[in-house]
């Protein structure tokens, strides 16, 4: 296995009293694509939102791309200039156009130039089929195409992971779809580094390259998805699998 | 046979529009809306006609003194020909009010582009430059062959206006500081700005009037003075800006928690989220208490009047003080009333508009 791109080691996190994550540790490869699930309130949420710096760990190390995240600013706005994060509720920004929303990022943090950002978005915007959606606001759009634009923001940025906090949990059902096709395109068009925190298994099996069973804060089980379905190994882990595959 | 397809639409029940329906719903929907419409139109009819009566109907137009203006009764419009330029330009020489005049027409002038989006551009700027060293030579002269007025002797109008404006120009910025200093991690930093609008927030804004006129001349040292306008006109910015504060809180805290993470996300630096995203829909949000305090703003420079600075309302005092002109203060109050209200209104009316433009194309 070549260099992980994101290291956790030992990763501790309390809310206050409550033990959120339990000495974790977690290599993911370059290119690597991980779906995390569990029971609400296992902490996989926190996991992936420590990868950013939303979330900040109290103890052991997080390193990502070679940088750990301590609390020097200028590091961590430069690792959340490598790492996308798509988000439950979306979270564009209502006073701003589609178009507007991708290109603030290149233009303020990565300064690039605004006629290049514009095109780059347009292309994004082909990318998750809403081109013609551009010049509105988000308040217009339905719930999945917010998130597809969503998506888009984050692609702008070039990044090199991606990280997924429920990216469906917020859609109407028959909205679902039209993500999750987008984002089985990007997996298996890019290269890139994914983490999707999601109980969508089908999305699992078909781009997961591991799956990682959450409770508690602890990492439970992990296997690739085929197996980790067919022959979960832990208890916990098959109650689970029973509760949401029905 | 029909064909009317099972979706095909339809217009509302007519039962609710026109003039009838309107009255219906509006006016009487209800026994105790039906009095209220009723007390509503009695009063209207009390006061409307009366005030016409008084205004317009029982004074003699051609009076020119005191004594017919007494024998008529009514509003004595003559007392607003003879005093309206006291009022609005106080002691400045009477030769020279033209300066004044010429300087809040600029002023005006300026506030008026300044609130329109066309010229929402780097130009803008200029354009102040140009207006207040405009407002500056005209008010001071002693340049360009116009002699030389010291500040004690402005007064009016052009005196309010620059209280006013000056005072929102510099709280408004200044209270921004101070919100975000409020909500700040730094422990240091946000008990400055605790402790700061707190303070202020406590003493009413004659005290501070007070303190900048009498007390702090004696903590400077011998010899060094701040004119007397300019201290008035810092503890105005300083008040104000407390309450501006808090106003802007509100508008921060009312910022779902989900913009900060979107913008993290993105990498923006503190500065870059505030002033893209979080700065501009808390200040949407809080547009209308804003302007209220704006407005106070406006009307609270008369307040200056207690450390003899001869503001509008100062004016109009000093317009009935005059023998002969004694015992016209309803005149010279309703005058100046109309002036303050021209202002407050068209303020008001212009960030209705103001919100209904920002609120285009973005519900949430």
């Amino acid at each position: 296995m070549s260099e992980p791109i994101i290291r956790l080691q030992n990763v501790n996190k309390w809310y206050g009293q409550f033990h959120v994550l339990k000495d974790l540790n977690l290599d993911v490869a370059p290119g690597e694509r991980i779906v995390i699930c569990g029971p609400s309130g296992s902490g996989k949420s926190t996991m992936i939102r420590c990868i950013n710096r939303l979330e900040e760990h109290q103890e052991g190390q997080i390193i990502v791309d070679g940088t750990e995240l301590t609390n020097d600013l200028k590091q961590i706005e430069a690792i959340r200039r490598d790492v996308g994060m798509v988000f439950q509720h979306f979270n564009l920004f209502p006073h701003m156009t589609v178009l507007e929303n991708l290109t603030l990022g290149p233009v303020w943090v990565l300064k690039r130039p605004k006629a290049e950002a514009e095109a780059t978005a347009m292309k994004y915007l082909e990318r998750v089929r809403i081109p013609d959606q551009a010049n509105k606001f988000p308040g217009q759009l339905s719930g999945g195409q917010q998130q597809r634009v969503a998506i888009a923001r984050s692609l702008c940025m070039n990044p090199k992971i991606m990280l997924f906090d429920e990216p469906t949990s917020a859609l109407d059902p028959e909205m679902v779809k039209e993500v999750l096709d987008v984002m089985v395109e990007l997996a298996e068009e890019t290269g890139m580094t994914m983490l999707c925190v999601t109980h969508e298994m089908g999305f699992a099996r078909k781009v997961a390259d591991r799956v990682i069973f959450m409770d508690h804060g602890e990492i439970i089980e992990q296997n690739a998805p085929d197996a980790f379905f067919d022959t979960p190994q832990n208890e916990r882990t098959k109650l689970f699998l029973s509760q949401i595959l029905h | 046979m029909d064909h009317t397809l099972p979706g095909a639409d339809r217009l509302p029940p007519r039962v609710d529009t026109g003039v009838i329906g309107w009255l219906r719903s509006r006016l009487f929907s209800s026994p105790l809306n039906a009095i209220l419409t009723i007390l509503a139109l009695w009063l209207l009819l009390m006061a409307v006609p009366a005030l016409i009566d008084y205004l317009f109907v029982k004074p003699d137009f051609a009076a020119t003194t005191a004594a017919q203006c007494r024998e008529t009764g009514g509003y004595c419009w003559a007392f607003v020909r003879e005093k309206h330029r006291l009022i609005l330009f106080g002691i400045y020489p009477y030769d020279e009010q033209w300066r004044p005049l010429l300087a809040s027409v600029i002023l005006v002038g300026a506030i008026v582009c300044s609130c329109i989006r066309w010229f929402w551009k780097p130009f803008l700027g200029l354009l102040w430059v140009v207006a207040l060293v405009a407002v500056g030579v005209l008010m001071w002269g002693g340049v360009l062959g116009l002699t030389y007025v010291e500040n004690a002797k402005w007064g009016g109008l052009p005196l309010t206006l620059i209280l006013s404006t000056f005072g929102i120009a510099f709280a408004f910025p200044f209270g921004l500081l101070l919100a975000l200093g409020r909500r700040s991690h730094m422990p240091g930093v946000k008990a400055v700005c605790v402790v700061y609008i707190e303070l202020i927030r406590g003493v009413p804004l004659v005290s501070l009037l007070f303190m900048s006129s009498v007390m702090l001349p004696l903590f400077l040292p011998e010899g060094f003075s701040i004119d007397k306008l300019l201290r008035a006109q810092i503890a105005i910015i300083l008040f104000a800006a407390a309450y501006v504060a808090e106003t802007v809180r509100g508008g921060l805290q009312a910022i779902p928690k989900g913009q900060y993470e979107g913008a993290d996300s993105l990498g923006l630096g503190y500065w870059q989220q505030m002033r893209k995203i979080i700065l501009p829909q808390a200040l949407k949000i809080v547009i209308p208490p804003l302007v209220g305090i704006f407005i106070s703003l406006f009307k609270d420079t008369s307040l200056v009047v207690i450390i003899g600075i001869f503001d509008l309302t100062q004016a109009a005092k000093a317009a009935v003080s005059d023998a002969v002109w004694r015992g016209f203060s309803t005149e010279s109050y309703l005058f100046i009333s109309a002036i303050y209200f021209i202002f407050c209104y068209s303020i008001s009316r212009y960030s209705l508009s103001l919100e209904r433009k920002l609120d285009q194309g973005q519900h949430r």
